[in-house]
């Protein structure tokens, strides 16, 4: 038999090699450092909106939140109240989501329960498709084709409703301009566009429950529906809620669409059916215009608040999916 | 039969009744939100093709914007832009992206790990426009100067959450076997990991590639404040201009991207502020080109995934 030598070579390569362990050491170095950096650019994003926006926050204060609908933005003056804008994104995001929900949950559980096999590859990827549409191809199509087709239509006849005992809300004040351009065009917008995101996730959590919870449900003698409606959705309701927050999350940081339909300009009313910004519109339109420093810090506090609100809505829905994977089963995670 | 067992039947009989009413009425219902739901979709890809088409012609991708009130131009200045935006986006977001996520396909319950998981999760859902002030104050204030590059940036950084996160999943598929046997031919990890675990992901990792760069050729709201827009850009000028000039490929390359850029998301959205109809109908045409774009992307790497899946399966 052939002599195996294992000679101890100590040339600087082979000390290299074992220095390094084969280049493991600077390997995992190497994607340790990859992962820092994507944590770095969270905080980083964090730190510069908060760092940049010191200036507005000593001088302005909590003023700047005060929640009243009568507040100045004039940039002339320096003075900045942002309470119509964040109204105005959290009153679009709102409608977006009081009707996605259904809609989307009905969509979903179709998707999941009831659909034929074979239409079911197709329409899964119609759905996405919906997503995947930039937003500012929405917002062409909103100004020339869903404004006047089915906004206008729509806020003449919610305008009207106020007439009705009940309705003296001001929330559908009207009439609606002649255009459409108004907070509800940006919310029905916007509910086009989270459909596929909550649609998705809760057609997975539907997907991910158990089959005995079917089977037993069927065996005490439920319809279908009764099935999907006491069995189903009750299961899968964290995972539903955390669908529907990050649904909330895309309605709330969504830009170009919004600002292309909702009118933009600035009138002390909470109404529905008249124009107005959102936060993220307000960014898009004039932060490159922006007259004074002070106008600039003001919009970049903005940008802090968005993306805090963004933050711990994400916190939240994470929880929500964490408890659910928690509780489930290990049978339904196979 | 009694009258109170005969009573007790019919209104058994009605209760499963309207139970079966109620059934089908709900599971019509799921199947007609369904419907609902498509309406929107081929409303908008069917009025963007009738509006978009007639525009289209060889000029509408090889001219550069005329100045407005003259007919004819093109966008190719923003398909120039859109693909140098890409190309740069890619080359900030891919490799970092697929790093971490062999970090995180590794240590998945090491703190960095869960925090790794949790910073991608947030950034999926930052706004897109507070990425784009993110930058703004990074690049453009020290730079003073909007650039291509500064739009490169912003868009690296949306990609890169769905970039992590499908490389990961793609990772974790990998059967252990393969590493094992790998690690016990005595390769070190990280050539386990390149040359074995890598390839045997590459075709899902792909697919997590094309989704991310589909959504971000679709994205503007972060290229408003970092890469502006720019209808004078001319990619093929600047090179003929360098070439003359013995300029190096280096001063090239930093003449492109160091100037304002346009998209054609961008492209879009400042047509359709301006109130001139020649400009109006490109935008539709801009529109058309760009949900082509989008759609196709997606839809191929929809494929590619589904033709994976059968060969796994089959």
């Amino acid at each position: 038999m052939k002599n195996i030598s294992i000679s101890k070579r100590n040339t600087w390569q082979e000390r290299l090699n074992r220095f390094t362990r084969h280049g493991d050491i600077p390997w995992s170095l190497l994607i340790g450092a990859m992962a820092i950096l994507t944590l770095v650019v969270v905080i980083a994003i964090a730190w510069m909106l908060w760092t940049q926006s010191a200036d507005a926050r000593a001088k302005i204060g909590w003023d700047f939140f005060r929640p009243t609908l009568d507040a100045t933005w004039n940039p002339a003056k320096d003075i900045y109240q942002a309470w119509p804008f964040i109204y105005g994104t959290l009153i679009t995001s709102l409608v977006a989501i009081v009707l996605a929900v259904p809609i989307s949950l009905g969509i979903a559980v179709f998707l999941a329960e009831l659909c034929p096999e074979r239409l079911r590859l197709p329409l899964n990827w119609m759905i996405e498709m919906l997503a995947a549409i930039p937003s500012v191809v929405y917002g062409l199509w909103g100004i020339f084709v869903f404004l006047p087709a089915v906004v206008t239509p729509v806020g003449e006849f919610l305008s009207h409703l106020s007439v009705l005992p009940g309705f003296t809300g001001t929330l559908f004040t009207g009439p609606i301009s002649e255009d459409g351009t108004s907070r509800l065009a940006a919310g029905l917008i916007l509910t086009i566009m989270v459909i596929p995101t909550i649609t998705a996730i809760s057609r997975d959590v539907l997907l991910a429950i158990p089959n005995s919870q079917r089977e037993a449900a069927m065996g005490l003698g439920s319809t279908r529906w009764e099935m999907i409606w006491q069995v189903l959705l009750p299961y899968g309701l964290s995972g539903i809620l955390g669908a529907v927050i990050l649904g909330l999350g895309r309605a709330l940081g969504e830009t170009m669409a919004v600002t292309m339909v909702m009118g933009n300009a600035n009138e002390a009313t909470g109404s529905l059916l008249k124009a107005g910004y959102t936060m993220a519109s307000l960014l898009a339109l004039q932060f490159k215009e922006a007259v004074t420093p002070l106008h600039t810090e003001a919009m970049i506090e903005l940008g802090f608040t968005l993306f805090a609100i963004t933050l711990i809505l994400n916190l939240f829905a994470r929880f929500l999916v964490w408890q659910v994977a928690r509780r489930t089963p290990q049978e339904a995670r196979a | 039969m009694t009258r109170f067992q005969q009573l007790i039947a019919v209104n058994e009989a009605r209760r499963s009744r309207r139970r079966r009413v109620v059934n089908a009425a709900m599971l019509s219902l799921t199947g007609l939100l369904t419907l609902m739901a498509l309406v929107p979709l081929f409303w908008i890809i069917g009025y963007v093709i009738y509006r978009g088409a007639p525009v289209l012609n060889v000029n509408f991708f090889t001219q550069l914007a005329r100045p407005v009130g003259m007919h004819g131009g093109g966008v190719l200045f923003a398909i120039e832009g859109t693909v140098v935006l890409a190309v740069l986006a890619c080359l900030f977001a891919i490799p970092p992206g697929v790093l971490a996520a062999f970090y995180a396909a590794r240590n998945p319950n090491t703190p960095l790990g869960i925090a790794l998981r949790f910073s991608t999760d947030v950034l999926a859902g930052v706004p897109s426009i507070v990425m784009g002030l993110f930058i703004y104050g990074l690049v453009v204030v020290p730079m003073k100067h909007f650039s291509g590059f500064a739009g490169g940036l912003a868009l690296s950084i949306l990609m890169l959450p769905t970039i992590i996160r499908t490389t990961e999943e793609m990772l974790k598929l990998v059967p252990h076997t393969l590493r094992e046997g790998s690690l016990g031919l005595g390769a070190p990890e990280w050539k386990t990991n390149l040359s074995v675990a890598f390839p045997a992901a590459f075709d899902g990792i792909i697919t997590g590639f094309l989704l991310a760069i589909a959504r971000a050729t679709g994205e503007t709201a972060p290229l408003l404040f970092t890469a502006l827009g720019n209808e004078r850009f001319d990619i093929g000028a600047i090179i003929q201009g360098g070439i003359q000039a013995h300029q190096s490929l280096f001063s090239i390359i930093g003449r492109i991207v160091n100037q304002p850029i346009d998209s054609l998301p961008l492209t879009l959205w400042t047509y359709a502020m301006q109130p001139y109809q020649e400009r109006i109908d490109q935008s539709w045409g801009v529109a058309l080109v760009l949900m082509i774009l989008v759609l196709l992307i997606e839809i191929a790497a929809r494929l590619w995934i589904e033709a994976r899946k059968r060969a796994l399966q089959g």
